[in-house]
């Protein structure tokens, strides 16, 4: 298979830094911390079902600093995840595709999943939470 | 070359490297599927984690909770496994590394599934 006089899409190194590759490149990232993220929930439901010693063993680990610092760190990563999720679905459905429309929802992206991840770290700081 | 298999069931949902357009669809689907769960499981969790272990307990044990979180689980990993799928197709090139290391995820996708769905399953059943 004579592959040589193709033409090759441009390598990462070439392009200048724009929001909407870091942003696609954060996709993924935040995807594959989700990903290890399962682990955490996993563990959760099954310290609830293990009983009470189990269950509070699992509300201590979440509640170290190192646990602290993963918990923030996923929830951000899911709000972005989802909100850049939604953005990837508009364009799966054809739409937003001109280059002020992508700065737009990718901005926007950022906001909502930044007040999202604002508002989660409040109402599990704040005694009473969201109910 | 005889193929006894008619064209269009050949090519239905395959495509030409015989899998993208199933596993396109299903990673669109579950994601659209996981919006509302993963809001509802955030603002649930925003209540459950300021109670006590009975009340974590009893949120687990009504059915449509259970019901929910089971639907969330399921979707969750079969989205995560869809996801790291691509991600080692993309990084990983070398023949036995690629499929060994989808065969770990799928594996730990499946495992990891069942283990939280049957956490729940016995909290929702009283176990």
């Amino acid at each position: 298979m004579a592959t040589d006089n193709r033409p090759i899409s441009p390598h990462l190194g070439i392009y200048r830094w724009q929001i909407t590759m870091t942003m696609s490149i954060l996709h993924r990232i935040s995807g594959v911390a989700l990903a290890l993220g399962t682990l955490a929930l996993v563990y959760w439901f099954i310290a609830v079902a293990a009983g009470p010693t189990a269950y509070a063993t699992a509300h201590w680990l979440f509640g170290t600093w190192i646990g602290q610092i993963l918990m923030w760190g996923w929830t951000l990563s899911l709000f972005y995840h989802l909100c850049n999720g939604i953005r990837h679905l508009f364009w799966d459905a054809g739409k937003g595709f001109t280059i002020p429309q992508m700065y737009a929802s990718g901005y926007t992206v950022w906001v909502v999943a930044l007040v999202l991840t604002a508002t989660t770290l409040v109402l599990a700081y704040v005694r009473g939470g969201a109910a | 070359m005889s193929d006894l298999r008619n064209p269009l069931a050949r090519a239905r949902g395959l495509g030409s490297a015989k899998e993208g357009t199933v596993h396109w669809v299903a990673q669109r689907v579950s994601a659209l599927a996981l919006i509302p769960l993963t809001l509802w499981f955030v603002y649930s969790m925003l209540i459950v984690m300021h109670g006590s272990y009975e009340q974590a307990y009893l949120w687990m044990h009504a059915p449509l909770v259970a019901v929910l979180l089971v639907i969330l689980i399921g979707t969750v990993f079969y989205h995560a496994y869809l996801g790291l799928q691509v991600v080692i197709e993309d990084y990983v090139h070398g023949g036995w590394s690629k499929h060994g290391a989808l065969l770990i995820i799928k594996f730990l996708c499946v495992l990891l599934a069942l283990s939280g769905i049957f956490a729940v399953l016995r909290i929702a059943f009283g176990g």
